[in-house]
């Protein structure tokens, strides 16, 4: 079990491969469908729309030797202060159109999920020294355990599961399941599982 | 014109969504664990059937949600003669409501054209309900916490499929649900949950594929060639190897339903429905006024 701390360095990024078990800890954000479509549309621009800078550097900080957290979280609002119930990942494929400009723009070390990516995605990671962390999917209370404070969120005109939560987290758990060395666990799977449906289809 | 029977629902459905959202049914955790034990020992799918066990338990001590997506509510309700549907719709909306304010459900509704959340899970087509007027003197509500990872796994296919050399019989069924659990590889939360439904047109088709997902995961279909091919589909969509969480292994569904539709000649839907290994479902009977609730 490799016990990891954010921000993280190329040289640790790489030092990981597929199947390692790693507990993270320091702060991450939260981004899913409607954050990779804002990061694209509004803060990939040259220069950011006025109205996003503020945002967009607070972003930047946290992503740059960060991790995104591919989840829509249930959330409770008491005193003023909010916390995690429920913080599974959510499927991530759905970001592979993004993930590749968004590692390479905000240099991103960690994205975490569930299902896996795509090739695209895979190619960044090798290419700037990324990783995919597979998270439990489902397993929302367990996750949301590790969220140790809730420091922060942006957009939440996005809605809650949509919104940018920027959080705390001590000893978050997930297998590396794409590595920085162009290996993708989902791809053995996807290419072993094909050899048997072609035998289960001729029987 | 009868006066219409007067009851109100919105605590007893409260407490229904509830247990929904934080208390898996005994037959779902006992089927994962039967799956955790078979895998191999310290095996990745192993340890993540071990932490989504170990979640299921935190969940229903804490009373917080299983998973963060807690779905489509969709509800089934039975009930005799004489109760106004209108009524009872009004008052799960706001159990609805209270149980988004309690943080069992996540605001999941959101706004198809301009991309606004309603925050209360209230919306066009959201609850989604389904009456259902019976003879027993009892009202029954089914609810259903469906996640839009499973959902969008799920397919709807049509026979023959040249492709896969599939043709317009239960062989032919077989192979298109074989690729589907394929295709989803483990994208809906493996193991799942399998609904299927041969034939109807394609609203009736999807519709009766989820009515299966609330069968008991150990029931025997009564039509021996569908029985069958429910334990053949287990089976061999097991043999795929995708397992957990899609990391490979022995489990990568949990059980398989299948019901079958009158269809017209020139039609032949196959429709899937994938339910991710957080199969939440609960019942709750009332009669009298008094509420029971099943797991």
């Amino acid at each position: 079990m490799r016990k990891l701390t954010l921000p993280l360095d190329e040289n640790t990024i790489r030092s990981l491969h597929v199947g390692d078990p790693v507990l993270l800890s320091g702060v991450m954000l939260t981004g899913r469908d409607t954050a990779h479509t804002y990061f694209l549309d509004e803060l990939l621009k040259d220069p950011i729309p006025e109205s996003e800078v503020e945002v967009g550097k607070a972003v930047r900080r946290i992503l740059h030797g960060g991790a995104i957290y591919h989840c829509g979280p249930v959330v409770k609002k008491e005193n003023e202060t909010w916390t995690f119930v429920a913080a599974g990942p959510t499927t991530s494929i759905r970001e592979e159109p993004y993930e590749a400009d968004v590692i390479k723009h905000f240099g991103v070390r960690v994205v975490i999920g569930k299902g896996g990516m795509g090739k695209k995605t895979l190619a960044a990671c090798q290419e700037h020294g990324a990783i995919y962390l597979h998270a439990i999917g489902g397993a929302a209370t367990l996750i949301a355990r590790s969220v140790t404070q809730v420091e922060s969120v942006y957009k939440l005109e996005f809605g809650v599961p949509e919104a940018l939560w920027r959080i705390r987290v001590e000893d978050f758990p997930g297998v590396v399941t794409m590595d920085s060395h162009g290996k993708s666990i989902h791809e053995d799977i996807r290419a072993a599982s094909q050899r048997a449906l072609e035998g289960l289809l001729a029987g | 014109m009868p006066t219409p029977r007067a009851i109100d629902l919105e605590d007893a459905a409260l407490e229904l969504i509830r247990r929904a959202s934080t208390v898996l049914p005994e037959d779902v955790t006992d089927a994962l664990k039967r799956a955790h034990d078979r895998e191999e020992s310290g095996s990745a799918a192993q340890q993540s059937l071990a932490s989504i066990l170990q979640n299921i338990s935190m969940a229903a001590e804490a009373s917080t949600p299983v998973c963060q997506d807690t779905g489509t509510l969709i509800f089934h309700v039975y009930y005799p003669f004489g109760y106004s549907t209108a009524s009872m719709i009004n008052q799960i909306n706001r159990a609805t409501i209270r149980a988004t304010e309690h943080a069992y459900l996540r605001p999941n509704a959101v706004h198809s054209l301009t991309g606004k959340n309603s925050g209360n899970n209230l919306g066009a087509g959201a609850p989604q309900f389904h009456f259902h007027e019976w003879e027993t003197d009892e009202i029954l509500v089914r609810l259903l916490l469906k996640g839009g990872g499973s959902e969008n796994v799920c397919a709807q296919c049509k026979l023959p499929d040249t492709r896969l050399k599939a043709g317009r019989n239960l062989d032919g069924v077989r192979k298109v649900v074989l690729d589907t659990i394929f295709a989803a590889q483990g994208m809906g939360c493996a193991p799942g949950i399998l609904g299927i439904c041969i034939g109807g047109d394609r609203g009736a088709g999807y519709m009766s594929a989820k009515e299966q997902l609330f069968r008991p995961m150990n029931d025997r279909n009564p039509v021996p060639e569908l029985a069958e091919l429910e334990e053949r589909l287990l089976k061999e969509t097991n043999e795929l190897g995708i397992g957990p969480m899609g990391f490979g292994g022995k489990t990568t569904i949990l059980s398989v339903k299948i019901s079958a539709l009158h269809r017209l000649p020139a039609s032949f839907f196959v429709s899937i429905a994938y339910l991710c290994w957080a199969g939440r479902r609960a019942d709750m009977t009332i009669k009298n006024g008094e509420v029971v609730y099943h797991a």
